[in-house]
């Protein structure tokens, strides 16, 4: 059928049609372009949700593959397939990116058609990334997700947008640039020893190279990937990307951008540098690159007087942890960090549509204009101490399924690791719960606030299928387990070939993880 | 009897040429006869002659490429070896043309707004593409040196076109005494090698290189020189310094003609004495040409960033470009090589694009040259804009525009003949070059517009967009045509 054979394709697409369509729209007619985009972004999720029927998670590899030569004098192919963790994330992308859409409904009175044009191209370049099995095809979806997103930040920003805007530009190409070295490097490696030109992501995935050429080429592929995360030293762009975004681009640079960092580690630098990534040097400067993110970026979140700018450091806590799970290099620490990458995505996701509503009704974000929200606002403080509880890592939400299982797979490598990854969680508890209470609880003192609406039934939709999906993860992770059990199989023999035949753990899937931690957490309530 | 000096084939080589030279001349004649309204059909005319090489040299019926193809030949040697025309001269004589019929098509409504619309300019333009053929084909000193000349000399003249403009004459003074003396200085290595050898044939110039003892300082001096008066042309460091000034002068539609066409055929004349002549002592001037490169790309990145106005900062942009392409003779391998090939290809596409737009903006009482022109532009006339933004996005590289795929051999080829550190540099001024091109985006799309006039884009304007947009963008997204072309055209230059 030729639907389910290029469904890859329609999915990717789609939203780049619905773009198309957009052009030919008149500008002046702004409900018929916010409708058509809600339409079209809707109907790319609906479109997707047919990859969760069709997806067979025992499957191992690649599934839904379409090749398609396409500059065949470099061997470059239009080769999409998916594995269970590009699976997830793309689920992600087409969630987020709808919600990112519907979220913009009110906030953008300016230049609709444009904003939305540039949302959905966005979508394309993002759905493109995680599909993507070719590495000069994932280059291009790379670079030309930018585009969007600067004007996005560019042009519907805060204050300081152009310098925000430029910035995350610029931070991204120097990484991806060197980025694109180091693929250089795989591509003549390869060619070197079969004497064939390609960029098949699978077959650069099963190369033999030589330790200081992984080196020099992990260190090119580090470069563009940690500033993307961002990890601990390359982080200065993100507060200021997140804090002039408008509510859409925030969602969507916390929920997917980030991801595509991690998923780059995943995809790439593990399977294709192996002796690299276990190198001990590497790893040790990875670990602790990632645990300083997860403290650093806890305590500068807990002295922010701006709330976007508090959930936009608590990002690169929690992105700490997720490149804290892939450096352990055990399956529980890879299962974890790709769970927490979904986790993330709906969690901060859904903080920054909860900044973003309020933003909306009082045009500021200083957390001292609140206080006592929840009198006037009773649903709005329910999901938010829903979402805050989610990000903290409250047992039964998501946040706690995945932070256990990476902190599983750390514990069984280094126990002081695992410590000091526990402190953050904790930070990441006294933040969340202080900026909860500064502005949801207390008294309502403030005049401005005390005619505030509660949230509409948009607004309501808009965070409704994140706050599901939390529970979902949270109260049963099985399938989400099952999902990546193979995939990061593969992974964990190619980085480590003797993991499995030493290891006493068994494989996450018939994980005692995520069910014991229940059991835990159970008793100390 | 003439057949011992000539023969039917050394015509047909020189054919597109030739008709080239006859359409000068012509249209020099009937400008006389036509009235003042009537101007534009000098352009009509230049278009035809433009039309009518193309049809002489195309892969048709009648066509050299065709009879070459029918022959079997893949090179045709004329005038008793001074003249070659390969793949490689056919490659680019067809950008010659092209970048000759798109500027004669953007320069129509400029000179009506100038109030200079006469048909000499048309004649030069013709005149001035003349030159950058010899300059493809010549395989001999003195062919190349009179093509040369042709060229710059008829490049003057249309930077100083605008004779009642101040600016106008300054650039064409700077650019005509300095080009004369690089001239000057490529001719005094030119006759050092006729010295070495006793010959203007660069192969045989080739062999008596090879022979000279190791350290020879009149090989030295020669390399030096050649190479100095070559950087000029092509505008690299420390050689620039007129390339700017010209820019700014040039009428706006010059400006797009010399950015592309004889920068096209300065390179390749670079190609050929480096890839010839001089490749025996390439370890002689491999170190030279690594330093002029970088610091061009430093100089031409850096200064871009602090100009306010545009053609100024096409013009550093132009510089770092030039950075960029000597990266590939210096990796000097075929991907290297044909990475300057596409380069000059695809940057012949957007450069002609931006610079439609640019003059497109020149109205009666706006030069339009200056960056805070645009503002807003994206409220004015969005076409425009968004078109603007894509010939950008290609001059910095960002995929999927055809500037990517021309920077991908580049650094494809460096990584491939081990130059590390260059290739690091190389990229790193991607994200400096992509800082200045925004700040021309910013204006267009983030500021107010200063007044709400709307861009008059003429027939010939639109043209050239709709052409360049089409190529930046197909190149860009499905290049494998062009990279086999690029091949194909480079196997003859190679040893």
């Amino acid at each position: 059928m030729w639907f389910h054979e290029h469904i890859l394709s329609v999915v990717m697409f789609l939203p780049l049609a619905g773009a198309m369509l957009l052009l030919l729209l008149p500008s002046a007619n702004k409900s018929l372009i916010r409708l058509t985009a809600n339409i079209v972004s809707f109907t790319g999720f609906l479109v997707s949700l047919l990859l969760v029927f069709w997806f067979d998670a025992d499957l191992g590899g690649f599934q839904f593959l379409e090749k398609v030569e396409w500059i065949p004098s470099i061997g470059a192919n239009y080769s999409l397939g998916i594995d269970g963790i590009s699976f997830l994330l793309v689920m992600l992308t087409t969630l987020i990116g709808y919600l990112a859409v519907l979220c913009s409904w009110s906030a953008i009175q300016d230049r609709v058609k444009e904003y939305y044009i540039y949302l959905l191209i966005l979508q394309t370049g993002m759905l493109g990334v995680f599909m993507t099995m070719d590495f000069f095809l994932f280059y291009m979806f790379w670079e030309v997700m930018l585009v969007p997103m600067y004007f996005l930040i560019g042009i519907w920003g805060g204050p300081r947008k152009l310098y925000a805007a430029i910035k995350f530009f610029l931070y991204t190409l120097v990484g991806s640039v060197l980025m694109l070295l180091g693929i250089f490097g795989l591509y003549f490696w390869n060619h070197s020893q079969t004497g064939v030109y390609t960029f098949d992501i699978p077959t650069l995935s099963n190369m033999n190279m030589p330790l200081d050429l992984q080196l020099w080429i992990f260190a090119a592929f580090f470069v563009g990937f940690a500033i993307k995360v961002p990890m601990f030293p390359f982080h200065t762009w993100l507060p200021d990307a997140h804090v002039e975004a408008p509510t859409a681009g925030s969602v969507i640079l916390a929920g997917v951008l980030l991801k595509m960092g991690t998923y780059g580690f995943l995809r790439f630098s593990l399977p294709m540098l192996p002796d690299a990534s276990r190198d001990p040097r590497v790893v040790s400067a990875m670990v602790t690159l990632s645990l300083i993110a997860i403290v650093y970026g806890a305590l500068v979140s807990l002295m922010q007087k701006d709330w976007k700018k508090l959930v936009a450091y608590s990002s690169v806590s929690h992105m700490g942890f997720i490149t804290l799970g892939i450096f352990v290099l055990n399956p529980n620490g890879i299962t974890g960090s790709i769970i927490q990458q979904i986790n993330h995505g709906i969690s901060t996701g859904a903080l920054f549509l909860i900044v973003g509503i309020i933003y909306e009704r009082r045009h500021t974000r200083e957390i001292s204009e609140f206080g006592g929200l929840s009198h006037v606002m009773p649903v709005y403080a329910t999901l938010f101490l829903i979402i805050a509880m989610s990000s903290l890592g409250l047992p039964t939400l998501n946040g706690f399924i995945g932070e256990f299982v990476i902190l599983q797979g750390t514990f069984e490598e280094n126990k002081v690791w695992a410590a000091i990854g526990v402190s953050g969680i904790v930070l990441g508890a006294a933040y969340l719960l202080w900026l909860y209470q500064r502005t949801m609880f207390g008294t309502l003192d403030n005049e401005k606030n005390k005619t505030l609406k509660d949230i509409n039934f948009r607004e309501f939709m808009t965070l409704i299928p994140l706050v599901i999906w939390a529970f979902w993860i949270g109260l049963y992770p099985r399938p989400f387990f099952h999902i990546l059990e193979k995939p990061v199989q593969r992974i964990v023999e190619r980085v480590r070939p003797d993991y499995y035949a030493t290891a006493q753990v068994a494989s996450p899937a018939e994980a005692p993880g995520p069910a014991a931690g229940q059991e835990e957490s159970a008793e100390e309530e | 009897m003439l057949t011992e000096y000539f023969s039917s084939v050394d015509f047909l080589v020189l054919k597109p040429a030739i008709l080239l030279a006859i359409f000068a001349l012509g249209v020099m004649m009937t400008d006389l006869m036509l009235e003042k309204g009537q101007k534009h059909l000098n352009a009509v005319m230049a278009l035809v002659g433009i039309g009518f090489a193309a049809y002489s040299l195309g892969p048709w019926p009648g066509g050299i490429q065709y009879m070459m193809a029918q022959a079997g030949v893949r090179e045709v040697e004329a005038f008793r070896g001074a003249i070659i025309l390969d793949t490689f001269g056919i490659y680019f004589i067809w950008i010659f043309l092209i970048s000759s019929a798109l500027s004669i098509l953007l320069s129509i409504r400029y000179l009506d707004v100038e109030d200079e619309q006469r048909g000499d300019h048309y004649a030069i333009m013709l005149l001035a593409t003349v030159g950058m053929i010899f300059l493809a084909i010549g395989m001999d000193l003195v062919t190349l040196f009179m093509g040369l000349e042709l060229m710059v000399i008829s490049v003057y003249i249309l930077t100083g076109y605008l004779r009642r403009d101040r600016r106008s004459n300054e650039a064409a003074l700077k650019y005509l005494l300095l080009g004369a003396f690089s001239s000057g200085i490529l001719l005094y290595g030119m006759s050092l090698l006729y010295g070495m050898s006793n010959s203007t044939d660069l192969r045989i110039i080739a062999s008596a290189i090879s022979q000279r003892p190791d350290g020879d300082p009149l090989v030295l001096i020669s390399v030096l020189t050649i190479t100095a008066g070559l950087l000029f042309k092509i505008g690299a460091v420390p050689f620039h310094q007129w390339l700017p000034d010209a820019y700014e002068g040039a009428p706006h539609s010059i400006t797009a003609f010399m950015s592309v066409g004889p920068k096209a055929a300065a390179f390749a004349f670079l190609l050929r004495i480096f890839m010839v002549p001089l490749a025996p002592v390439r370890e002689l001037w491999l170190p030279l040409l690594i330093g002029v490169a970088i610091a061009t790309m430093t100089l031409g990145n850096l200064s871009a960033i602090s100009q306010s106005n545009l053609k100024r900062l096409l013009g550093y942009s132009a510089i770092s470009h030039a950075g960029y392409m000597m990266l590939g003779l210096i990796a000097g391998n075929d991907t290297g090589v044909k990475g300057i090939a596409i380069y000059l290809l695809v940057y012949m596409f957007m450069n002609l694009g931006v610079f439609a737009v640019i003059v497109s903006m020149r109205r009666q009482d706006l030069i339009g040259d200056e960056i805070d022109d645009l503002s807003g532009l994206i409220y004015r006339s969005p076409v425009a804009a968004v078109l603007m933004l894509i010939f950008l996005l290609s001059l910095a590289g960002i995929p999927p525009t055809a500037g990517f795929i021309g920077k991908y051999f580049i650094f494809l080829s460096l990584i491939q003949t081990q130059h590390y550190v260059l290739a690091v540099v190389a990229v790193l001024y991607v994200a400096v070059a992509l800082y200045y091109y925004f700040r021309v985006v910013v204006v267009m799309f983030m500021r107010e517009p200063a007044d709400r006039t709307q861009l008059s884009l003429a027939p010939g304007v639109r043209f050239t967009l709709a052409v360049s947009l089409a190529m930046t963008l197909f190149i860009g997204i499905y290049p494998d045509p062009f990279i086999q072309l690029a091949t194909d055209t480079v196997q003859s230059i190679l040893p």
